[in-house]
């Protein structure tokens, strides 16, 4: 009850702002009519509707971290959080709150790219909605990690962070925009090691129905979402703390 | 049994003592004025009282809760309305009461209630961050005693305000007396005076005095509490 009401303020809140909507849901739109365009006039495999569309779930997730961050930092700047902090809510309430309702944008998100990617030519089958599912994991990490930085930077910090940083960062390491093997060497190590990559091959992997390849890239985006879901509520117990 | 005792609370930031052994008890139902020049480590205790902040020692008992303990207890019981405006800017008035009402599990039939009671009905559609600071002021406090706390904390109620939002809030604070025990700060002393049963003056995180307004206009031998306070916030321990 405590935490829906919370998510109801950032439901509205979210809604309210038109900025939100733009790059939450409009510039991953946007940029996914681009890339097909550009590859209805020069055929690019990676921007065939079934490679992209997983990658552009995963730049568009990014919003997500940057709304999370920017709305815990922002509040954290302002008296709401000594109301909030001073309330029966505890740091979890809190968190669940602000998450909640960045996962049903991270929902509507993937439903507007999947029902523009089925308008651009993709496959109208159950494996869309599997590679919509297996999405999930990446929003819950990109969702997490907003809310870590958005426990421990100011709203300055953020907007250059998880503004420009984190967007950018989960862009090229994601192999949505090219493919990881032409980089090689420690920039594929890592990018592997990462959430954003394993995102997308596990979107790549459900539309294709090779469900042994959904398993292990899942596994790994699922970890970092928890690891960095705890590394946030503790970031977030402490600064309470310290109020 | 108080509603608040303060049992030598002290705080300390880097090399600052913010708050130092601070003592002091309200009675239920009192309106309590804590004043002092900036620094002066109201806000610190405020937010040490309020159970926002661990105390680094003592400790302080709110409705007989210990702030060092039990602060999950104390949160029941108080209510915080801090020195801007606590509101959520996007919501509209009644939405930023069933807000509260929900965070604390109460019926969104309080957040209507509490639109009447603190006169917010003409303004319950309006986004709060469009507000005047009046409004906003008046609609954080409604905030803050939705509620129903037992002790409210007011930190600095009134600042920036223009005077007839000012004396609306006085009006607003004059009728939780007896009802709800209320610790306010503030800058302005005609504002202690006509609103509070006594007055605490800190300097530098020590309680310098205590009394009623006429007492430490008595005690400073000043004609007027804010010549008392000029004189009594540059002593160094309380009477």
């Amino acid at each position: 009850m405590r935490t829906l009401s919370l998510a109801k303020r950032g439901l509205l809140e979210m809604v309210r702002d038109p900025l939100t909507l733009i790059f939450g849901a409009g510039f991953p739109l946007a940029l996914m009519l681009l890339l097909s365009a550009i590859q209805s006039r020069v055929p690019v495999p990676l921007f065939a509707p079934e490679r992209l569309t997983p990658g552009i779930l995963c730049f568009g997730q990014s919003f997500l971290a940057l709304f999370a961050a920017q709305g815990l930092s922002r509040d954290r700047s302002s008296a709401l959080m000594l109301r909030l902090l001073c309330s029966p809510m505890t740091a979890r309430d809190c968190l669940l709150g602000w998450a909640l309702p960045l996962l049903g944008l991270a929902l509507a998100q993937g439903t507007l790219c999947l029902g523009c990617a089925f308008a651009l030519g993709l496959d109208v089958n159950p494996r869309a909605l599997a590679m919509l599912a297996a999405a999930l994991p990446g929003a819950a990490c990109q969702i997490a990690l907003g809310l870590l930085c958005g426990s421990l930077l100011n709203d300055r910090q953020v907007g250059g962070i998880c503004g420009a940083l984190l967007t950018n960062l989960s862009a090229w390491l994601s192999g949505a925009w090219f493919d990881l093997s032409l980089m090689g060497g420690a920039v594929e190590r890592i990018a592997r090691m990462l959430p954003f990559a394993n995102c997308v091959d596990a979107g790549r992997a459900a539309l294709a129905g090779d469900w042994a390849g959904v398993a292990a890239p899942l596994l790994i985006a699922s970890g970092w979402a928890l690891a960095l879901s705890a590394a946030a509520g503790m970031a977030f117990a402490r600064k309470a703390r310290a109020a | 049994m108080n509603a608040i005792e303060a049992r030598g609370l002290c705080k300390r930031y880097g090399g600052t003592r913010a708050v130092d052994d601070l003592r002091f008890e309200v009675a239920q139902g009192e309106v309590f004025a804590l004043l002092g020049v900036n620094g002066a480590g109201k806000s610190t205790a405020v937010r040490m009282l309020s159970g926002l902040t661990p105390p680094d020692a003592g400790d302080a008992l709110l409705m007989g809760r210990s702030v060092a303990r039990e602060r999950a207890e104390v949160r029941r019981v108080v209510g915080l309305s801090p020195q801007e405006s606590a509101v959520a800017p996007r919501l509209t008035t009644r939405e930023n009461l069933e807000l509260i009402a929900g965070l604390y599990g109460l019926p969104g039939s309080r957040a209507a209630e509490a639109l009447e009671a603190f006169g917010l009905a003409e303004v319950a559609g309006r986004a709060a961050g469009k507000l005047s600071g009046g409004w906003q002021r008046r609609l954080s406090i409604a905030m803050a005693l939705l509620p129903g706390p037992r002790v409210l904390f007011l930190d600095e109620p009134t600042l920036g305000l223009d005077v007839l939002a000012r004396r609306a809030l006085w009006d607003l604070i004059e009728s939780l007396r007896g009802r709800v025990t209320v610790l306010l700060t503030t800058h302005y002393m005609e504002e202690a005076e006509a609103l509070s049963d006594r007055v605490g003056i800190l300097r530098a995180g020590r309680l310098t005095a205590l009394g009623t307004a006429e007492e430490l206009k008595a005690r400073a031998r000043a004609a007027s509490f804010e010549d008392a306070f000029v004189a009594l916030a540059a002593t160094q321990e309380v009477e």
